[in-house]
């Protein structure tokens, strides 16, 4: 198939592989090297989108990052993405893309009609229309903005493709492979120093793919060819292309995007789409260039309308012309290259001048190639709908405010160059306060922040023997500061056109009675007239205009229309454009994926599993696993067909009549050793431990310094010296943590040392009333009766020849013990544990058992321990010791602690002893009360006491005890619930402890 | 990302550490009288100030040992870092 608008023979396109891609249906061809927008233009398309706002034809401006118009929904390989820029999507066989924001088509979108609607949709707009009737707001208004919102189509399946983090160090970092990025890394390879040099396009060399100049008689491109296979060869210098450094953070940060598998057709399995880079580097040397901005004229949307840059490029790099009756529109010299490529192709251009009458180095080669010039011209509207037929052009008066003749030409394409703005976001984000330069018309970096410099075009210089110095010269000394080395450099010798002053204009005026939308920025439809509104209304902060007008927004940011929307609020505000300010150039510059940010943290992935030793065996068992932090733990073992609640019942019911034994490997654990070990618990813990006995253990609550409880847990005595201590399974890491803080900063003079023994014990309770029976089996020659062996009491001994740890004590409420092993033998233990209990009629039990257990026995846990509860709401008044002194008891006396009707622990039934309470009920006195009803509490546990066989809960209420009797509702919004409960006794079962003392 | 030197392992990423408030406060001493208005200063009031700031550190994923470091609220520039017994001045 003929691609209409592709040149012979120039272009860096590879024409001996035609791929073959599809565009909204339609087959085409485009060549090796073609980006998606080159190969849409080689083939005569421009028409490519609908704008956001009023619907109208969009096409290619750009023809790299700075596109705001050609995002495209592209499927590669199944996988669909939306909102790609075409512009930057390499071509790859079997792409297919379709145009976004329309419907039933491009061509033909009923969306349109918002644009003859236009004047009802002004800046502000939404704002103002979709406030009344408040009932609109949820079935008509929402609706309707949401459909609108948006321009590309999610995917909904899961993301085949694999992503990666990669974090790597440098001596310097360089962003950008033009003119300055390539001679400043060049200097700093050559002083030895470790250098990353970015490219975010396929091609190095930026700006001398495309400039007409000369470096040491070789052209740009050559020159650029020849640096970068210097640099390859040296082993300290990674260049990395199709990478963009898009963010700069704290301490010399910087995350760089690579697209390492987009571009290929057969990529390996473990080759990853795309990798995050964090590189931390110690010098950083911004040359990011520049980006051409456009003039604002009448429809300057319209297909056809692209940036004389971008022309340039299409040509020199693609092989692609844009049109073949180009208008060159310009305010400044360096729109006259174009106009020469074009002539070089046999094209003849004609270029509008809004200077007046001058010569230059320029002017002079445009008149000796003959090309027609029309100085204190330019185009006032662009006409036609789809593409550009036609160009409504006049010559501009004195003042520029008026025409002094109008007149229509017939043209294809408008090339338009309103000068250039540097690209200072990286800057700007390390923290550099930017400043104007009145020479350009745009702002560049001041004073450095961080280690970054800024060199060549992206610095405002625009010369090309500029920018090649500073590069060499910036490269030099960052990296001799480093590597301590001086290599001199020889300055290649650059031949380039001296340009002249550019003119500062950006705003075509309209004759009278002519009102065509003038656009600022095109991919928020943010036109002149908007930002006239938003300036009238009121706004006055360049960030409120920003937000009322949409201006700058989007995946755009901006990039062609920051400067032109800020000239025109310093023209209408009377002010300078310093004073106006600028908007936050946030990150990442382009959009990156979702993907790429999460990496390879996905499914497993997501986070570590942590398993106990055990974990095999439940997983044979049919266990059902609940997360506990980090942790798998076995939730229940179900048996047949049985639920959650049916099996939870059946495992405690187990305990309570005969025996279970429970993984609790999961605890935490720490070992605490040093002659000051007594003295430091005592401090931690609220009662007392300096009396302590070798071989007992103590149940302990510990607060934090504003008196709430922190965490509570046994600490047993091993030796002299020598404590276990065990946390809840959350808390594990902050107690270890609090531990250390004590002792490192508020008391180093205690001789203590603390270390997380959580891991290197395998740990399982064996508790009910036949636990003692089921012991003495598994360690039959150890005297396990209650005289040797009482509650709280501590023995080591072997489990058929591997050490093991036994402290009798009691979670679940019946007699009951905790065996510790080795974690490598925790397998062996459970094993011969299932084994010797069989005649026991021993079960394993799951953390739901386990819940049921301690909630009926009034014992308390998470849930009561949210942090908002001290000793007293809890009823562990009797381990807050009066003598002593401890963490947080200062707290205890607040007013509001000691209130006679403060809220306490309590247990529930329902009346009708039938029905499950919600936990997370609110407790109120009268149902049906108006609202906001008074909460009298909250139920924090609930289960099925399998020992009274009727539900059961435990919650903090106001007035505690005194409330028992009472009758309350416990009434749950989110269930839908409305239970009316008595208050009793948080002590359900055994309130006297008998059983685990027997 | 913060780089954090640590005075016991040398210059990490923020992500190995964790944030431990104020490094100037003073928990009064145990056994002591002390006045509501002291206690409560010392648990709930801390300044928020703009520059710079001695504050805690935590090598949790690392040696484990609180340090100080002195940094700017405002830039993140880090001035100093020193073990607990040191003075930063």
């Amino acid at each position: 198939m003929r691609q209409s608008h592709r040149l012979n023979d120039i272009g860096l396109i590879n024409r001996d592989k035609v791929i073959t891609f599809n565009f909204n249906g339609k087959s085409y061809q485009g060549y090796e090297g073609d980006t998606l927008a080159s190969a849409l233009l080689a083939n005569g398309v421009h028409l490519v989108g609908r704008s956001f706002k009023y619907h109208r034809p969009r096409g290619f401006i750009g023809a790299g990052v700075d596109e705001p118009n050609a995002k495209l929904q592209v499927t590669i390989n199944g996988h669909s993405e939306p909102n790609i820029n075409a512009t930057e999507i390499e071509l790859v066989d079997g792409l297919s893309a379709t145009s976004q924001n329309c419907w039933p088509s491009v061509e033909f979108d009923i969306g349109a009609i918002n644009n003859f609607l236009k004047r009802f949709f002004p800046a502000g707009f939404y704002y103002k229309t979709f406030m009344w009737p408040k009932s609109f707001w949820y079935k008509v208004y929402e609706p309707f903005i949401r459909k609108a919102a948006g321009l590309g189509v999610a995917s909904l399946e899961k993301d085949k493709e694999r992503y990666e983090h990669k974090f790597e160090y440098c001596d310097l970092l360089v962003t950008g492979s033009g003119p300055s990025g390539l001679a400043s890394a060049y200097a700093a390879a050559k002083n030895g120093a470790k250098v990353i040099l970015a490219e975010d396009k396929p091609r190095y060399g930026g700006t001398l793919l495309t400039d007409d100049v000369s470096i040491d008689n070789m052209s740009g491109k050559d020159w650029s060819e020849k640096i970068v296979s210097e640099l390859k060869k040296m082993p300290n210098v990674t260049l990395k292309n199709r990478s963009q450094v898009f963010g700069y953070y704290d301490h010399n940060m910087m995350v760089m995007f690579e697209r390492v598998g987009d571009h290929l057709t057969n990529k390996s399995k473990y080759t990853p789409r795309q990798r995050l880079w964090y590189i931390r580097a110690k010098e950083t040397i911004l040359s990011t260039g520049s980006i051409e901005r456009p003039i604002v004229f009448g429809n300057n949307d319209t297909p056809g309308v692209v940036l004389s840059s971008a022309a340039k490029e299409y040509m020199k790099v693609y092989g692609v012309l844009v049109g073949r009756k180009p208008i060159i529109f310009t305010n400044n010299d360096s729109a006259y290259e174009t106009a020469f490529e074009f002539k070089k192709n046999n094209v003849e251009p004609i270029i509008l001048d809004t200077r007046e009458e001058h010569d230059s180095e320029v002017v002079q080669e445009a008149k000796n190639k003959g090309i027609q010039i029309k100085f204190s011209y330019g185009v006032i509207v662009a006409n036609g709908y789809k593409k550009v037929k036609s160009a409504k052009i006049g010559k501009l008066t004195k003042d520029k405010k008026s025409f002094e003749s109008t007149e229509t030409i017939n043209c294809d394409c408008i090339c338009v160059s309103g000068f250039w703005t540097p690209t200072v976001h990286l800057a700007s984000q390390s923290g550099n306060k930017l400043k104007f330069d009145e020479k350009i018309d745009a702002f560049i970096p001041d004073k450095s922040k961080q280690n970054e410099k800024t060199v060549g075009a992206a610095n405002g210089s625009f010369t090309l023997q500029e920018t090649i110095e500073s590069g060499f010269k910036t490269g030099s000394e960052l990296s001799s500061k480093i590597t301590d080395r001086n290599n001199e450099n020889k300055i290649p010798t650059v031949t380039e056109t001296k340009h002249n002053v550019h003119d500062k204009f950006w705003c075509m005026p309209l004759p009278k009675n002519e009102n065509p939308k003038r656009f600022v920025d095109f991919q928020n439809d943010v036109a002149v007239s908007d930002i006239e509104i938003a300036l009238r209304e009121g706004y006055r902060s360049i960030e409120h205009v920003k937000r009322y007008t949409t201006l700058g927004m989007a995946t755009d940011q901006g990039r062609t229309s920051n400067l032109n929307g800020l000239q025109m609020v310093s023209n209408i505000e009377n002010k300078i454009v310093p004073e106006v300010g600028h908007t936050t150039f946030r990150p990442p510059f382009t959009p990156i994926t979702i993907g790429t940010i999460v990496g390879r943290e996905v499914g497993m992935e997501f986070m570590p599993t942590r398993k106990t030793p055990m974990h095999d065996w439940h997983e044979k068992n049919n266990a059902v696993f609940v997360d506990a932090g980090a942790w798998k733990r076995p939730r229940y073992y179900k048996q047949g067909n049985e639920t959650l609640l049916e099996a939870s019942k059946r495992e405690a019911k187990n305990v309570r009549e005969n025996v279970g034994i429970c993984d609790v490997t999961t605890l935490g654990k720490i070992d605490i050793k040093g002659p000051d070990a007594a003295e430091f618990l005592n401090r931690v813990y609220t009662n007392a431990w300096l009396k302590l006995p070798v071989g007992k253990a103590r149940y302990g609550v510990m607060l934090r310094e504003d008196g709430m409880i922190m965490d509570d847990g046994t600490t047993t005595r091993i030796s002299e010296n020598h404590y276990h201590m065990t946390t809840t399974t959350a808390q594990a890491a902050n107690v270890l943590s609090h531990l250390e803080y004590y002792l490192q900063i508020v008391w180093p003079e205690l001789n203590v040392n603390v270390v997380s023994t959580t891991e290197q014990w395998a740990g399982a309770a064996i508790a009910g009333p036949k636990s003692r029976d089921m012991l003495s089996k598994l360690f039959p020659d150890l005297d396990v009766s209650n005289e040797a062996l009482p509650f709280m009491g501590y023995i080591e001994s072997n489990l058929f020849g591997v050490p093991a740890r036994i402290f009798r004590i009691s979670f679940s409420g019946e007699l009951a013990y905790e065996v510790n092993v080795e974690s490598n033998y925790g397998l062996f233990m459970w094993e011969k544990m299932m084994e010797i209990g069989q005649e026991f009629n021993n079960q394993p039990y799951g953390t739901e058992a386990l819940s049921t257990l301690r909630i009926e026995m009034g014992h308390v846990a998470g849930p009561e321990l949210d942090g908002r509860t001290i000793p007293q709401d809890v009823s562990l008044d009797g381990l807050v010791s009066k003598k002593k002194d401890f963490i947080g008891k200062n707290s205890l006396g607040k007013e509001a602690f000691i209130l006679e009707n403060r809220q306490k622990i309590v247990g529930l039934v329902p009346t009708d002893r039938k029905s499950s309470i919600p936990e997370g009920s609110h407790l109120v006195e009268n149902e049906k009360a108006k609202l906001p009803n008074p909460k009298l509490g909250h139920v924090s546990s609930s289960c099925w006491s399998v020992e009274n066989n009727n539900p059961f809960s435990l919650a903090i209420v106001n007035d505690g005890k005194n409330m028992i009797g009472k009758k309350l509702f416990a009434v749950s919004p989110l269930k839908n619930t409305s239970i009316e409960v008595e208050i009793i006794s948080s002590h359900y079962v055994d309130p006297e402890g008998k059983r685990v003392r027997s | 990302m913060l780089h954090i030197n640590c005075p016991f392992c040398g210059l990490r990423a923020q992500k190995e550490f964790a944030y431990g408030g104020d490094a100037t406060v003073k928990r009064p001493e145990l056994n002591k009288e002390v006045s509501k208005e002291e206690w409560d200063n010392f648990v709930y009031m801390r300044k928020s100030p703009r520059g710079k700031h001695i504050e805690l550190w935590h090598h949790i994923s690392g040696c484990r040992q609180w340090f100080k470091v002195q940094r700017d609220t405002a830039t993140h520039e880090i001035f100093k870092t020193a073990k607990m017994s040191e003075e930063i001045v």
